[in-house]
């Protein structure tokens, strides 16, 4: 029994640390969603971008290299140099925060007090975009992140895990690395909120856009910043989930994994996201290892499998039957 | 009237800070606000009154930037005023509050007023996420300010609470402490005291006149109730159905027969 106890306790720590990584994904959209009440569904391709953007820059990669080859007949692909890891970063920063501008310059400020449903079919527009790009720009192969944190996927099982009592106690390096960053992320983020007349601002347009305006704070200059904040944390997400899986296509779905997160933590709970996705996390690895044993067997006379790929849903659903407004989100009361 | 005058208690009122020059506001086909012209002077409390619907906020709206006018002139400080965004009129020095209030209801009283210094905060906002050196100072700077708007507004025991936990007379004052902490040159009250009972009336009236006659600001305020205006304006524009029928001392304008006609109603037929 005591083994069944200490392989529960792994999924549970296990799932803690796959929680940690929804939640950074669903604090990007918590941001925005906040400041400007839109909805961002290119925030899952925004991690995506991020992703190959710095594999792409790092590695030397020529950017729109196909394109150029199919126009000119000519055959580059790669610079001769591989960047350093840090100006990499830096540099992929400065283009999340060009791209934040240019989603400010081109699509919000024309979408300025359309209603919610228009400013989230245009992010689904972002989305498709973004994704065209992103191949165009870099090609659409399975890259390997090359920063110096420890990889998933890329390493033998020894090379990236821990082994406690003796008992294959199994926790990703890699899951334990994500888990510190989002703590620093979160409290990085925290601090700044609150004790910066910057931060200040970004909570004040959260609240009311229109007394944001008249003691003088620019909304477009905000959302810049808002959008640059996203593009940063949708890049670690990124970061960190392509180390785990490789940088491909499919990361930008984790966009689906981060909403039931969401819906759990409240839509505008910083906070929220975090436990949110922790509760997800933990949740649907317990689940399954209670649902799928031997014991529950013996027990109900039936086990399930595969449960991790509805369990966040269904969850999510029951909240959205008895607490609409998430764990921590604002409960909309209106006068009548 | 010439460059300055003195009023019955003895300030001394000076150029006009603001003036507005045949300003026409249209929604589609709905005219709000039809040629209308009025200063604000140097340290005076201007109001601007009138029924329900006579444009007064579409007129406060118009100064603060939410509204662009299709015709007239607005002069800020002897300086023609181009069309400008609310935010960038905000950092020429005019502050407002809200009739129906509009503060940041999740933050503090303290962190609400503090937003009123956004744009007095300069510092460099990668220094701010260092958070050290000339971000610090700055931030202790335009706190002891706030502090002094908290002491001056008598609101110290509600610092820390969230305004949205606080009742109604109280979120007023806040509003205003948020303004003030602006150091405006041109202070705009959109009905200060709506919703107020006699009490609440009687401390704003009291706070109004206060700033007016402690930090020598110019305030322009719009009052539904004839009442309490009269008693703390120097001199009042009135307005109906977007016009102004009437501009003066509140002593000239009590005694304007279009405005008593606007106020009792006359057969418009």
């Amino acid at each position: 029994m005591f083994d069944q106890f200490l392989y529960g306790t792994e999924a549970a720590i296990n799932g803690l640390m796959t929680g940690v990584m929804y939640s950074l994904v669903a604090l990007g959209f918590v941001l925005i969603f906040k400041s400007s009440g839109i909805f961002n569904y290119a925030q899952g391709v925004m991690a995506l971008f991020g992703a190959l953007t710095l594999v792409g820059i790092q590695s030397g990669q020529v950017p729109f290299s196909h394109l150029i080859n199919a126009v000119f007949g000519t055959s580059i692909h790669h610079f001769s140099w591989t960047l350093p890891a840090v100006l990499a970063i830096v540099l992929t920063i400065g283009v999340m925060i060009l791209f934040a501008w240019m989603v400010e310059r081109f699509l919000l400020k024309h979408l300025v007090n359309q209603e919610p449903i228009i400013l989230f079919m245009a992010t689904i527009g972002l989305a498709y975009f973004m994704e065209g790009v992103g191949d165009l720009m870099w090609g659409s192969d399975i890259k390997k992140i090359e920063i110096p944190i420890p990889q998933g996927i890329n390493g033998t099982i020894d090379s990236v895990t821990y082994d406690w009592f003796g008992y294959g106690f199994y926790i990703d390096n890699l899951d334990i690395t994500a888990a510190i960053i989002a703590v620093i992320l979160v409290v990085a983020l925290t601090v700044f909120s609150q004790y910066s007349s910057t931060g200040r601002a970004l909570r004040a347009v959260a609240d009311d856009h229109q007394a944001a305006l008249s003691v003088g704070i620019s909304l477009r200059s905000i959302w810049v910043i808002v959008w640059s904040i996203s593009g940063f944390i949708a890049l670690v997400a990124g970061v960190m989930w392509g180390a785990k899986s490789g940088v491909q296509f499919s990361l930008s779905l984790i966009t689906l994994k981060a909403l039931p997160v969401l819906m759990l933590g409240g839509f505008t709970s910083i906070p929220g996201a975090i436990i949110g996705g922790m509760i997800i996390g933990v949740g649907e690895k317990v689940f399954e290892f209670v649902v799928s044993s031997s014991w529950f067997g013996d027990a109900m006379g039936f086990t399930l499998n595969a449960t991790e790929n509805w369990f966040a849903y269904v969850l999510a659903l029951v909240f959205l039957v008895f607490r609409p407004q998430g764990l921590f989100g604002d409960k909309i009361i209106e006068r009548v | 009237m010439s460059e300055t005058y003195v009023t019955p208690d003895g300030r001394t009122i000076g150029a006009p800070v603001l003036e507005m020059k045949n300003i026409t506001l249209r929604f589609g086909g709905v005219v709000a606000i039809k040629d209308i012209s009025f200063d604000i002077r140097e340290g005076e409390i201007r109001a601007i009154i009138g029924p329900n619907g006579a444009g007064k906020s579409s007129m406060l709206n118009v100064i603060n930037g939410f509204y662009h006018p299709q015709e007239g002139e607005i002069w800020f400080r002897g300086a023609k005023r181009k069309p400008m965004k609310p935010y960038q009129i905000a950092q020429q020095g005019i502050a407002r509050t809200f009739q129906n209030i509009a503060l940041f209801k999740g933050m503090s009283t303290l962190d609400n007023i503090m937003t009123g210094r956004f744009n007095q905060m300069k510092t460099n906002m990668a220094l701010q996420i260092l958070w050290k050196g000339p971000a610090e100072r700055e931030e202790q700077e335009n706190r002891e300010i706030v502090e002094k708007v908290i002491d001056f507004l008598e609101i110290q025991a509600i610092r820390k609470t969230p305004v949205g936990a606080l009742p109604y007379g109280l979120q007023k004052r806040v509003e205003l402490g948020r303004a003030l902490a602006a150091q405006p040159k041109l202070l705009l009250l959109d009905e200060p005291m709506a919703g107020m009972n006699v009490e609440e009336k009687e401390d704003m009236s009291r706070f109004i006149l206060d700033v007016n006659d402690e930090f020598g600001t110019t305030i322009a305020l719009i009052e539904h109730d004839m009442g309490v205006v009269m008693d703390i304006s120097d001199r009042v524009v009135v307005m109906d159905y977007g016009k102004k029928i009437g501009d003066g001392s509140p002593d000239e304008v009590r005694n304007n027969q279009d405005v008593i006609d606007a106020y009792l109603g006359v057969d418009h037929g």
